[in-house]
Order: C-alpha cells, then structure tokens, then sequence
C-alpha cells in the first residue's frame, strides 16, 4: 500500500488534512446555528450566511486541489514574486479599498468582498521562509536580520495603515520563527520582560514597577558569581527598564485611542469608579460578557446544537465571525469547547512536528510560519472571547464566518502540506 | 532546547484554556436553570383558583379579573420628568413611591418581572393599556382575584396576599406578586384551591423582542385549574350567629355530631372579608390588625383560651361514673359551698340540697363535683396518678390539645396533669384540696369554644367523636381519611345517660329553664367564667364570661353547640340564649322563641367592653345595668357584595 500510494503521490499528511476538515465541518454547524434567520430550509441558503459559508468550503476544496497540484518548488521560487503582488494589494487598498467599521481593508467586487491581509500573511510567511533559507542570508548579522525583520514590517504597517491593528499583532508571530532559527537567547528575556513591564507598569504603576525592577536587577547582580556584569552595565539596565514601562505609561494615555484604553483597562481591572465601569460594561464590554455569560451557560454538555438561548437570540454580537467560540461554549458545554481547543492543539502540535522533519530550511521556517499564525490567531481570539486576553478582533482560524479569513488560512496549511509531501524529493 | 519554546507555550495555552472553560461552565456555575437565564421570559398563565361553596352548595367565594402593572427594571430606560409624571399618575402614585418601588424591584432581581403596582381597577387598566407601549420594561399581567359573594364568615373563608421573600424562598413556585391564602381555609386548602399555574417560556433576543417560544414550548406546561370546594359551613346559620353577636364580643361554634363537620364558626366583632381584596387590602389590613381592643382578626371560636366554668363539671360527672367512686343516686348535702373541714373551699348559689348528680348537674352545685373530683383523685394511692388518670379521660374529650380541625389558628387548652402540679407545689407536695378549682372548671382548666363544641358532640354521641372540620367535598378528591375516623372516648357508653338526663334537666328545671324550645330536647349545660385583665399593671376583675355548651336532640342528636359571650355574665343570660336560637333555627330552620331573639337583639355589650378603657372606676356583674339599644336589622346579603363599608356586622374601620 505505501509504496502505491507513494507511487500516486498520495503523500500528504492525513493527520493535518483530518483535523482541518473537523475544524472547518464543526465551524460551519456553528456558523450555521449562530446566524440562521427563522428556519432552517436548505443548507445552501444563499441569503443566509451559513449558505455563503457553505458555498466557501465548497471553493476552499476547489483551492486546496490547485495547491496540492502544482509543483512544491514553485512556492520556493515564486515567493518573492507573491510576496511582492500581496504588498501591492495591500497598497492598492488606499486607492481602491472600502471602508467597513472603520477599516480599510477590503476590495469590494460585486457585492463579493475580498480581505488582502488574510492572504498577505501566507506571502510573508512564504517570503520570510525563502529569505532565512538563501544561502546567502547570515542570520547571525544584524543587518540580515533587519531585512528578515523588515518583511514582516512592511505588511503589519501596511495593515496598521488600514486601522486593522488587530491583524497587526499577527506578525509578531514571527519571532517564535525567529527564534527558532537562532535568534539570540537575550531577545526572548527582552521580549518577556518588555511583556511582564508593560502588564506592571499599566496595573501598579511606574513607581512600583521599578521598585520591583530595582529588586530584580539588584538581585541578579549580587547572586550571580560567575559572569558578574558591571555595576554600570546593571544601572543601565534598570533605567532602561524604568524609561520602558515610562513609555509603556505615556503611550498608554496618549497614543492609544479611547476605545483600546478601555479594552486593556476592562482586562487589568483598572477601572475602580463603579458608575464608570458599569458604563463601560454596557458598552466596551458588552460583547465580552455576553461573550462569556453565553459560554459560561453551557455548562458541561452545553443546551444542544441549534438549542442555544443566547445564541438564538442573537445577543453576543458579531457572533458567527470573531465570537464564534462563545456558540460552541453555550451549546456543546465544556466538552465541545475543550474539544475544540484540543484539535486546534492537535493541529498546531502537529504542523509543528512536521516542520521539525523537514529536510530543507524553507520548508521548515515555513512551517513554523505556519504553526505561529495559527497559534496567535487561537490564542488571541479563543482568549478574548472568554475574557482572558483584551478584546483584539481576528478571526477563530477555519471556525469564524468569511470567505477571505477561510482561504487565506487553507492556503497558508496547504501549501505547507505540499511542502510536506515533498520532502522525499528534496534529496 | 530551541525547537521546545513553541509546543511548551502551545500546551501551556491549550491547558490554561481548558481550565479557563472548567471554570466558567463548570465550576462558578449554578445549574442552569431557564428562570435564570435572561434570554428567556417566563410568562405566567394563571389558573382559575377553586370555588368555595358551603354546605348547602350556595356559592361564598368566586373570582374577578385583576390587572397588575409588572416592571422588569433591567429593561427600564430612565424616564424624563414629563414621562415620570404621566406613567405616576396613571398609575395613581406619587414619584416617590415610583422610585422606592423600582428600587425594591431591583434588589429583587434586575432581570426577573416583579409587580410594580398590584391590582387595577377595571377603569385604570382601560386607560392605561393605551400608553404603555411607552413605558419598556413595564407591561400589564392580567390575574385573578377574590370575589367573595358573602359578607360572613371572614374568619372561616380568610383572604389572599401578596407572597413575602420568606416563602418564595422556602417555597420557590411562588414568584414574587402571586397570591397565598393567608388565613382560614385560603391558608388551609391553598394547595387545593391554588390550582398549578402554566408556564410558557419566550425566547427574547438581545433587543429584548419576542422571537417566538423557546425549543417550541417543550417546557411549556398548560395551568391546572384549582380546584372548588364545598366547605361545612351553613351559611344561613353562619349569618344567623353572626347577627345575633352583634355588638356582643365572642365565639359560637356549631358541630354536626354525626361527622364533626362545623355547622357554623362565628367570632365577633367580624369584618367584611371583600376588605381584604385588592389595592386597600394592606390598608385594612393594617386597620384590622392594629385594633388591638375589639381584635377583629382573633377567632374567639378557635383562639379564645379560657377556664370553661361549669360545663366542665359534666366530664368530671363521667369520670367519677367510669372511675366508679360515684353514682347517680349518691347524695352529696351542699351548704352554700364545700367545706374542708371547717374551711370552705368553694362556694355555691342557693339551691336545695342534698343533691344527687341529676340535681347536681341541673343546679350546678359546686359542692357536689367538689365530692366527686376529689374521690377521683384520692381513688388513687397518691395524688399524682389519680391527676394523671383524671387527665386521660378528660383528654379523650379532645380536651387540652389541639383538635386537629383544618383551619390554620388555634390553642391548645389546657388540662392539668400530676406532672404539672409537680412543678408547680414541688414533687407530691399537694393533694386533691389543692386544686378543687379544677372540679367546677375553673382553676387550671382551660379550654376554647370549639373543644367545648367537640365535648357537647362527643357528650351527645355517648362517647366518642369525629375530629372537627370545615372541608366537606374536594371537587375530584376525598377528603382526609383523619375526618372520617371515629375518635372514642374512656368513658363507658351506659355512664352517659344519667348525665345526659342531667344536662337535659338544666333546660326542664335547671339553670336554663327558660331557654326551652318548643318540640325541641335539648340538653345544654350553662357556664360563668371569672374574667381578670390587666389594666395599668393592676389585676382587675371585670365581669363574667357567659358560656353554654348545649346539643340537641336529646337522642341522636344533629347539633352540638358552644357559645362564649364575653363579659355576657352569667351563663344563661347571653350564651344560652344564643345556643337555644341557633339550635332552633338549624333544627327548625325558623324561630318561634321571636322574643329570646327580640331580647338578643336588642342588648348591647359595647358599654360593658368600654368600661376598663374608660379610665374611671366601674361595676361589674350585678352592680351593672344592661345597655339596651334599637333591635339589629339583619344585613341584605345580596346588597352587601359590592358596598364594601356598609355593613353593619363590620367594625368601623
């Protein structure tokens, strides 16, 4: 059997390919129960969004067959060239592109719309794979890793451009690709750090955050015998710190807009005025807690598909898109919902440990490119929409309603996929 | 160590997810519940509560439509002042309660409806149906009522209330705004007469619009009508007592010794039971409750706890025949009183003397029960055991505990046992010279009308009773088997006649030999009480009680009656009459003694209870003279159904 279905190029990983089709068959149900209107008459209602939907899986398997049938060395050697007509789409949005709630970000065609940043984040990952594997790229210098750095600024700006800034944050996925390909260890302290002094500096102000610095640092000095670094080179440090959660501060009250103060402001627990908060509850963090109060109503089995009483009665806003997960929570309970998180793990773990085998530089950065956007993307929003993380819009990958987030995604797995099925020839 | 950072933060988030879920659905959860879930309306559909009809099949209590204004305050948009005024004038209350009810709403439950103003008229209801599309969160639920088509018996019929936060949380059907019976048989056979009400679960959406029945009303449940009754009452003999207590203080209880159903409950003063319906249903209630000197809502014939004075010597007639220290013919020589050695421990009236107990009974010679009681007692090797004996076979009468009847107040009276004395002289130290007071009723001996009522019947039936009780028919039910098992008492049936005779004899040429109705034998047995209050701290005496306790006929008798005039005086002068009156009229079902009834009628006691509050010095029993007012017109009852404050059996409130 092996042989004959090597033979017939059946190659692919049917773990990876299983998983996405429950994720996109669970989606659908979801969808299906969160934004029907009356009853149910035909599942390809087009006038119901869950008739669209349907009718977009039915297009993805017509896209994943594209994909699957063109050579894998054409992702390699045409990267620059999608890379390159994803950025001009990106740019073609300031002439062409039409505002919906405030952002920037899709071509209207007909009365079809299309999303160039879901599919902008395949062509960076697919750039990004391209560019780390040159020969001719050296990881270790500062200015190969600025270039590297530079091909995922270029699409984040151009999507922060658009007022999408949730997508924004998607590219900060990168660095575990970074990372992963050698970055030095001392980014990722930064990186913690700059996480842990923001988070302190917004909750408990600067003074105690430098305090708490101070004692950090200090304590680093004193106990590490080996290695001591200078007295000056520790006080450097420490102001770095201090000026960091400053700015942290300052850019919190000033650059920010009214809406994102509250949304961090809602997940630290800032707000002590009560009136205010209740304010606030009833209109930054309405969709949260109906969010959550749906999901928490679930209990362990949850009311039954279609069953939902929050979900029928529509009251988690934007519910079949980013919310999506709160349907799962109210009508399958703790098991569906854990079950979701499972395969989304399962997924991830998987792509991972794929990446991890493959033969040649690019396929294996691409795979991790691959299992980081998936990764963000799930935690960002499965952690928003149960009150975890603060409100950020993106998509559930494979799960939220929408033709471009839908593609986008099963372009970025697939071509992976083909990488994978690859690998024998690689040598 | 590079490639692990990624899987390690993947499962750590995956876990922590996990948990995050375990949390919200499972841990911090109460058990779903559709009333909790605020994208779900429970509307109510109430049911016809249960008929009460009395014996006779007459209809006493019906239902009428009744509006309430509902709030459910989470859905409320704040009202500017024009609105605040228009919504608080419709709904004839000023802005202050609005706000004090909304707040009382709210801390309810911001999401659950609670009534905002209970009970429309008709007219307000009409007008405000118009505007209240105006109003969210308000909206106008339709129940129903009391009707009570009868202005007697408030006492026995009770009323409905408005459910307090104590009883929907021990009994959670009830939800905030519903009606419970509150007192007699509403409070009693709420179970029965409440029905069950249906439910229909509305699913809402987020802007708060009906979107049809949740999962199709598979949880929906249709309302079970309650369910009527037939209560024991005659109502014509109800009114009839009532009538004849006007202006009088006290308590007729009427028994059918047959089958223990009460013939008629009345306590007066009474009040009209439609005052306790609708909106001013707190208002009188109030009223009524805070009358702390006419207390209208006590029930003398269930509540009213006193030393039973002579009727009680009949039972200690039984007891010393069943004990066998005594017999019929045995003489006993009274001198104005019993003496102990030299010393008189009770007096007595004139009578002749020596009596045997035929004459002792019809006289009510102290003396005589005196001898017997305390040969019971001394029967006995120590006083103690004889007491104890003593008090089993007054207890079979029903005596000195509860009854069990089915209306929801009562006392226990009380009869002294070996134990009692125990604690009151120190173990043994007392002897049947003690408490001589019990022989003649008065001393320890406590007992209400209707246990004497009970007494009478089981006295009639020679021998044993059937526990009183107000429900007759349950439509569709049986009713408890407890008021249909017969209930014996210690006493030998053959010892009955000889004090049956007696009590006769109290109408032939006894204490009640005026009282006779023609065509009628009744045997009845008079009864003064010594009647002490407080005043300022002060033990003071005030005149007597009147008590009679009668049945009637002789053989196989249809009545048993007792009656309890406060501060009527002696026993035959108001209870006995009233006792004659209402056998006759249930007997007969007319009056031929038109002048007993005429005198009744015409004699007031309203003096006689103004006196210890008058602050002056005042007579009482002999020293005083009876007040005499205009003969009492029996009350229309057609006409008092709707003029609420028009009768004249109802206190001014």
């Amino acid at each position: 059997m092996h042989s004959r279905e090597q033979h017939r190029g059946f190659r692919f990983d049917w773990i990876t390919i299983v998983l996405f089709l429950l994720l996109v068959g669970f989606g659908w149900l979801n969808i299906m129960s969160a934004s029907h209107e009356g009853d149910i008459v035909s599942y390809f209602d087009m006038s119901q969004l869950y008739g669209k939907h349907a009718i977009f899986i039915g297009l993805t398997f017509v896209l994943i067959i594209l994909i699957l049938s063109v050579e894998a060395k054409f992702y390699e050697r045409f990267a620059s060239i999608i890379y390159i007509v994803s950025m001009l789409a990106l740019v073609g949005l300031f002439i062409f592109g039409k505002d919906v709630n405030g952002a920037r970000s899709w071509y209207g065609i007909g009365s079809m719309t299309i999303q160039p940043s879901e599919f902008a984040k395949f062509a960076t990952a697919l750039a990004l794979a391209k560019y780390m594997s040159d020969l001719q790229t050296d990881m270790d210098t500062v200015k190969d890793q600025l270039k590297a750095v530079g091909i995922i600024v270029l699409p984040a700006i151009l999507i922060l451009l658009q007022n999408d800034a949730g997508s924004t944050i998607v590219y900060a996925s990168f660095f575990f690709v970074f990372y992963r390909e050698g970055l030095q260890q001392v980014y990722l302290i930064i990186a913690i750090s700059a996480i842990v002094l923001a988070v302190l500096a917004l909750k408990f102000g600067i003074l105690i955050t430098a305090i708490a610095a101070a004692i950090v640092v200090s304590g680093i000095y004193f106990f590490r015998r080996k290695k001591r670094a200078s007295i000056l080179q520790s006080i450097l440090i420490l102001l770095v710190c201090i000026s960091f959660s400053a700015g942290v501060r300052m850019f919190y009250d000033h650059v920010l807009k009214p809406h994102q103060q509250n949304r961090i402001s809602l997940w630290l627990r800032l707000e002590k005025d009560p009136i205010k908060l209740e304010k606030m509850k009833k209109e930054e963090a309405y969709n949260l807690i109906q969010s959550e109060q749906a999901i928490s109503s679930g209990g362990w089995t949850g009311k039954g598909f279609m069953q939902g009483t929050r979900t029928t009665g529509k009251f988690v806003p934007e519910q079949e898109t980013d919310y999506i997960f709160s349907t799962v929570g109210e009508e399958w309970g703790f098991l569906g919902s854990s079950l979701v998180v499972l395969l989304f793990m399962g997924l991830i773990i998987r792509v991972l440990f794929l990446a991890e085998s493959q033969k040649s530089q690019f396929s294996r950065v691409y795979g991790y490119g691959v299992a980081s956007i998936l990764f963000i993307h799930f935690t960002i929003n499965t952690g928003m929409v149960m009150g975890l993380i603060p409100t950020v819009g993106i998509p559930l990958p494979f799960f939220s309603y929408g033709g471009s987030g839908l593609w986008g995604f099963t372009i970025l797995l697939f071509i992976f996929i083909k990488l994978d099925s690859n690998k024998i020839n690689e040598w | 160590m590079r490639k692990l950072l990624l899987l390690f933060t993947v499962i750590t988030v995956g876990f922590l997810f996990i948990a995050r879920l375990f949390y919200l659905q499972v841990y911090n959860k109460e058990a779903y519940s559709l009333f909790e879930d605020s994208a779900i309306r429970p509307v109510y559909d109430y049911p016809k509560r249960g008929y009460v009809y009395d014996r006779n099949g007459k209809l006493l209590v019906a239902n009428q439509p009744s509006y309430d204004v509902m709030v459910i305050p989470r859905e409320v948009e704040p009202l500017d002042d024009e609105q605040l005024n228009e919504f608080c004038k419709l709904l004839k209350i000023s802005s202050e309660d609005y706000y004090k009810k909304f707040e009382r709403a709210k801390n309810y439950s911001p999401r659950i409806p609670s009534v905002f103003v209970p009970q429309l008229s008709k007219k307000d209801y009409a007008v405000l149906q118009e505007k209240m599309r105006k109003f969210d969160g308000f909206y106008i639920q339709k129940r129903s009522l009391r009707d009570y088509q009868t202005s007697i018996g408030a006492n026995v019929l009770g009323d409905l209330g408005e459910v307090n936060q104590r009883i929907i949380k021990r009994q959670p059907y009830y939800k905030m705004g519903d009606l419970i019976g509150k007192q007699g048989i509403e409070l009693s056979y709420e179970d029965v007469l409440r029905g069950v009400k249906g439910i229909k679960f509305i699913q809402k959406d987020r802007f708060n619009k009906n979107i049809g029945p949740y999962k199709n009303g598979r949880f929906d449940t249709l309302p079970q009508p309650g369910k009527d009754i037939k209560i024991t009452i005659d109502s014509e003999l109800q009114q009839y007592g009532e009538l004849l207590m006007t202006n009088k203080r006290g308590g007729i209880v009427a028994i059918d010794p047959t089958n223990g159903e009460i013939l008629a409950l009345v306590s007066a003063p009474s009040y009209n039971p439609n005052l306790l319906v609708g909106r001013e249903r707190s208002k009188n209630f109030t009223k009524l409750y805070r009358d702390s000197i006419a207390k209208p809502l006590f029930d003398r014939g269930l509540q009213a706890q006193y030393p039973p004075g002579s009727p009680f010597k009949v039972i200690n007639a039984l007891i010393g025949l069943q004990e066998g220290v005594i017999t019929p013919e045995e003489k006993v020589t009274c001198r104005m009183g019993y003496y102990y050695g030299s010393r008189r421990l009770t007096g007595c009236h004139h009578h002749k003397s020596p009596v045997d107990m035929n004459a002792g009974i019809a006289q009510s010679c102290n003396a005589y029960f005196v001898t017997a009681y305390r040969k019971i007692i001394d029967k006995y090797p120590d006083a103690g055991n004889g007491m104890n004996t003593w008090a089993n076979h007054a207890k079979s009468f029903g005596l000195g505990n509860y009854l069990g009847y089915d209306l929801p107040v009562g006392q226990k009276g009380r009869i002294p046992d070996g134990d009692y004395y125990d604690r009151a002289y120190g173990d043994n130290r007392w002897g049947s010279t003690y408490i001589v007071s019990n022989a003649i009723g008065q001393g320890e001996v406590e007992a209400t009308p209707i246990q004497l009522a009970n007494m009478a019947a089981a006295i009639g039936n020679r021998g044993y009773y059937y526990t009183p009780h107000i429900i007759k028919e349950i439509e569709g039910d049986t009713i408890p088997s407890k008021y249909t098992t017969r209930r014996e008492t210690t006493i030998d049936k053959r010892h009955f006649e000889p004090v049956i005779q007696g009590m006769f004899d109290v109408y032939n040429k006894g204490t009640a030999a005026t009282l006779r109705i023609p065509g009628i034998d009744i045997c009845g047995k008079t009864g003064t009480a010594e009647n002490f209050v407080k005043i300022d701290s002060v033990k003071t005496q005030l005149t007597d009680h009147s008590i009679f306790v009668a049945f009637a006929p002789k053989d196989n008798p249809k009545i048993a009656i007792a009656v309890f005039v406060e501060n009527g005086y002696w026993g035959s002068r108001f209870a006995g009459r009233m006792a004659s009156l209402m056998i006759e009229k249930y007997i007969k079902g007319e009056i031929t003694r038109t002048d007993m009834e005429h005198w009744i009628l015409t004699h007031s006691l309203e003096n006689e209870y103004a006196k210890p509050y008058s602050g002056e010095p005042f007579k009482i029993n002999g020293e005083t003279t009876l007040q005499v007012i205009d003969k009492v017109k029996p009350p229309n009852d057609n006409e008092s159904n709707n003029s609420i404050n028009s009768n004249a059996n109802t206190p001014k409130l």
